[in-house]
């Protein structure tokens, strides 16, 4: 099964490297490019961390940054409560009335463009005569959100052992106990994983917040968005480094998360 | 089985919020692009008629229905714009998704190739720039493709061209741009199934006669199609739909649906043809998805 | 390889279960199983796993369900313990009928096949888990827990999780969690199945032990007819969801009630034939393949009957000699005349397929009870093969 490293063939390791190459050469050009001192874009001026000062003494930059980490964070967490109780329903809920339905509109979002799920809240929210801006910018990224997260728990759910909930109830754990006492604490890490995943796509997301956002109340994206539109600007690049920044440190304790739990959840052979 | 039947109910309790949030935000916000997309042009606000107003009572939703009508269809198929920006969707995709076989499988397979203890590293490597913001990966390539970026630079130094290049608002941008993006949707299930493959079949087709190069053709290859399909479909899917790259990358020359949609909405204010591009562009991913969803099953009860 | 060891093993554990269960008579006195089954059926779907099944558990036995996979004895276990209803019949605990009665209000526990620890939970919050759900004072649960590590001997590793024991260590873990509860009746699917076959031998010894000292009724599902043997005091082999025959270990291999059961538990030569004759609890067979054979046999059975007659092959013993030399012997055995056609030495015996004049194959299994034998039989040499009476079975077909 284990590939040998000699089978490796030259065009194997080139194509590893190149790939590599591709995918972070840009984004390490751009976050050395976020500490150039010049104000020319390609012109290396010096080390310097100009773009970053400038960045929070930009009122409506930060404004914009604080109001997408609020959206991200309560629409994450809306999202991983209603994804997980979905997930639970879909994977121990056996056959229901509707359950087709619930699948389907749970699954339809992932591949949905955006431009429709986006344009189709916003149709809502004008004929509720809502007032547009954090609150139905949380709203429609829980909606796209929950779905990610409810595939995420939903196959670490499936993975459960079922004859670990029937021994819970066999040492006298109700269903809803067992749930609680024994399935709950093992799926933990896909749920933290699929919090982790929905923060970051309500972080990243432009098309959906722009069409459901109000005047005055522009998420970071679409900060970014209009003034990317206008030509490069140093100043994005410090912002992009930033943003990259709290990312990786999500990732990372994403993964230390799931690596904790998962020597847990695997029965594998002693040492 | 009984034993399921005591959690199942419970289990149902468990998936009522969920269902009622997306019933309200997902299922009527379509039925409102539905009937959007059968509304006339008003100037007005909201800009269209007739408007459900559910405080009028059933009467009024039916006098709506009466003023339904198809002309937002039937301006999407006479006017070339639409016509055009269709093509393109499709003609961008297709070639989009071409490329990105033509790279993410040789990467793909290097990375099923690799010594056992490196292929998790290696596929974290691919999976972490999906998780950095897509806007500031498209960014950073403006950066290098500008007019006196990065890659200008390169070229000039290296004394290839002569005079900078105009790469921004090119189909050629355009292409890295969504190249660079969905390459992990590529690579992932290529991956998937490549790593999936017993070596010992490859041992066998050597056994045989058949030269590395045969055995890859005749084996390797035929044996990864399900992924193939499974990447190609990823990622042609949603560049379809695709609105930031072509708006960003692109020229202003032609249009895909998605910008199409974006610019009726925003800057027209014609909701109900925005609507109609909408339901088109739906009814354009409706065959790939349902080929998605046979290749998946078949993939589930082939491979156990 | 099955025959011997139940036949000399038996009777030393029915002796020793009798003398250490005197606690058991006070429920058998009130002349109720403490578990009766009652024409048990399950479906699923088309499928019917259990058909009317019924059978009597009493309290402290050590009962064990055999039978191949898909037999429904799983399922009927899964009953016991609540993960499955019947669609017909009644399930009786100390003549209470435990239908409507969830898995976790069930005074039984079950050990999973798979043992289903808890993989977040160290040993010692496995083992407390059901005394915790009982309501039970913290200083009570923490004696039990240490009692409960003491008897499956895991004293120091009660704060390991699962995955850092080996295989030997989460099934004493699964078992003690199980008996933590003490109760009526310890449900165990498979219990032994994951170990290796030395592990395997010394946990049955444990777990009869176990069942001994307790004075607990013990319900085993198990494909392996040996560990049924060594372990239980009753068998009940279940065939396609019903009970073949309910028995002792020894009447189980030596007194089997069907064609079925003979070839299920050990090993067996059968001959198909048809009564001609019985005369002082003597029945005459008639059979294709080796002739007329006689066999003792209490029932009275009808000229003309189709039967089998089955014959373990430890039962058939060899001649060198032709028929001559036991003129003494004739009426009173049965004598097959035939060639060796292969020899399988297995270390404790040896087995020796003869091929008769008939061209059937017949087996001898002979135990090698000394290391240099001398009445060892070659391939091709022309042997008697012989039975008495009283070693073979009549089976109705």
């Amino acid at each position: 099964m284990a590939p040998r490293i000699g089978q490796m063939s030259r065009f194997n390791i080139t194509a590893l490297a190149l790939g590599m190459a591709f995918l972070y050469l840009p984004i390490v050009i751009l976050v050395i490019y976020s500490f150039n001192d010049s104000r020319l874009v390609t012109v290396w001026g010096g080390w310097s961390l100009r773009w970053y000062h400038e960045f929070f003494n930009d009122r409506a930059m930060l404004d914009a940054a604080w109001m997408s980490l609020r959206v991200a964070a309560l629409s994450a967490t809306i999202a991983t409560l209603l994804g997980t109780l979905a997930a639970v329903g879909l994977v121990r809920g056996e056959r229901f009335r509707g359950r087709a339905l619930f699948s389907g509109m749970l699954y339809a979002p992932l591949v949905m463009p955006e431009v429709i799920s986006g344009l189709s809240l916003l149709l809502l929210f004008v004929a509720l005569n809502a007032e547009r801006g954090f609150w139905t910018v949380t709203i429609a990224h829980t909606t796209l959100t929950m779905c990610f997260v409810t595939v995420v728990v939903q196959s670490r759910l499936a993975s459960i052992d079922r004859s670990l909930e029937e021994a819970a109830m066999d040492l006298g754990c109700d269903p809803v106990q067992a749930f609680l006492r024994v399935t709950l604490p093992l799926i933990v890490p896909s749920i933290v994983a699929g919090w982790m995943l929905a923060f970051t796509l309500s972080l990243d997301d432009v098309v959906i917040a722009s069409f459901t956002t109000g005047p005055g109340s522009a998420t970071l994206p679409i900060r970014i968005y209009s003034e990317v539109r206008l030509g490069v600007k140093p100043g994005i690049n410090a912002i992009s480094t930033m943003v990259i920044a709290l990312i990786s440190v999500v990732i990372v304790i994403a993964s230390l998360a799931s690596k904790l739990s998962g020597s847990q959840g695997k029965s594998a052979a002693p040492l | 089985m009984s034993a399921r039947r005591i959690f199942a109910q419970p289990a149902r309790y468990a998936a009522i919020a969920p269902y009622l949030w997306m019933v309200l935000f997902f299922l009527v916000p379509f039925g409102f692009v539905l009937k959007i997309s059968l509304s006339q042009t008003a100037i007005a606000q909201p800009p269209y008629v007739p408007v459900f107003d559910f405080a009028e009572g059933w009467t009024a939703i039916k006098e709506a229905f009466a003023q339904l009508s198809f002309d937002n269809f039937k301006l999407l198929t006479s006017d070339s714009l639409y016509i055009s920006s269709y093509l393109r969707s499709i003609v961008v995709a297709v070639t989009s998704t071409l490329i990105l076989l033509l790279i993410g499988y040789p990467i793909a397979y290097g990375m099923a190739r690799l010594p056992q203890r490196w292929q998790p590293i290696a596929m974290m490597l691919v999976i972490v720039p999906f998780w950095t913001s897509f806007l500031i990966r498209i960014y950073a390539w403006i950066n290098i493709l500008q007019h006196d970026g990065l890659l200008n630079q390169v070229l000039l130094a290296l004394h290839l061209v002569s005079a900078p290049v105009v790469w921004l608002s090119t189909d050629t941008a355009m292409y890295i741009g969504i190249v660079y993006s969905y390459l992990p949707f590529m690579i992932l299930p290529l991956y998937a199934t490549l790593s999936k493959m017993d070596a010992s079949l490859l041992e066998a087709a050597a056994d045989l006669g058949a030269s590395p190069r045969q055995a890859f053709w005749l084996v390797t290859f035929p044996l990864s199609l399900p992924g193939v399909g499974a990447g190609a479909l990823l990622c042609f899917i949603p560049i379809v739909g695709e609105f930031v790259i072509p708006d960003l990358l692109a020229g202003s020359g032609s249009m895909m649906i998605g910008q199409t949609l974006w610019l009726e909405f925003f800057t027209n204010k014609d909701w109900p043809v925005a609507a109609a591009a909408a339901v088109a562009l739906l009814v354009l991913l409706v065959p790939p998805l349902l080929l998605y969803d046979r290749l998946q099953r078949r993939t589930l009860a082939g491979g156990g | 390889m099955t025959g011997e060891s139940p036949n000399i093993d038996t009777p030393k554990i029915d002796k020793a279960a009798a003398s250490a269960r005197p606690a058991a008579p006070a429920d058998a006195a009130a002349d109720m199983p403490l578990l009766r089954i009652e024409g048990v059926t399950k479906n699923f779907g088309s499928f019917r796993a259990v058909d009317r099944l019924s059978l009597d558990i009493k309290a402290g036995e050590f009962f064990a369900l055999l039978g191949p996979s898909g037999c429904g004895k799983t399922t009927l276990l899964r009953m016991l313990a609540g993960f499955e209803t019947p669609d017909e019949g009644r399930i009786l605990l100390g003549g209470r009928d435990i239908a409507p009665v969830l898995p976790h209000e069930r005074p039984v526990n079950m050990m999973f096949q798979n043992y289903a620890l808890f993989p977040h939970l160290s040993v010692r919050d496995n083992i407390a888990f059901g005394l915790k759900r009982a309501g039970m004072a913290r200083a009570a649960i923490d004696t039990r827990v240490g009692e409960m590590v003491a008897l499956v001997r895991l004293e120091g590793m009660e704060r390991r999780k699962p995955d850092q024991l080996s295989g030997g260590q989460r099934q004493r873990v699964a078992l003690a969690r199980s008996l933590a509860r003490r109760p009526k009746v310890l449900l165990l699917d498979e219990p032994l199945a994951a170990l290796d076959k030395k592990l395997r031998e010394s946990t049955q010894q444990e777990l009869m032990e176990l069942q001994r000292s307790l004075g607990m009724t013990f319900i085993v599902v198990t494909h392996d007819q040996e560990e049924a043997m060594t372990m239980a005091t009753r068998i009940g082999v279940m065939n396609a969801g019903r009970l073949e025959q309910v028995a002792t270990p020894r009447d189980l291999y030596e007194a089997p009630r069907s064609r079925w059961v003979a070839e299920f538990v050990g090993d067996v030569n059968l001959f198909d034939g048809e009564v001609v004759s019985h005369d002082h609890h003597r029945l005459t067979i008639a059979t294709r393949d080796a002739g007329n054979i006689v066999v003792a046999e209490q029932r009275q059975m009808v000229t003309g009957t189709a039967v089998s007659v089955a014959i373990r092959p430890e039962k058939v013993k060899l001649w060198h000699h032709g028929p001559a030399s036991d003129a003494g012997h004739s009426h009173a055995v049965n004598r097959l005349a035939g060639v060796v056609a292969d020899v399988s030495y297995l270390g404790g015996s040896t087995v020796y397929r003869i091929k008769l004049d008939s061209g059937t194959v017949v087996r001898s299994s002979m135990t090698n009870t000394t290391r240099l034998d001398i009445h060892t039989y070659g391939v091709s040499q022309r042997v008697l093969a012989w039975f008495t009476p009283d070693d073979g079975v009549v089976l109705e077909r």
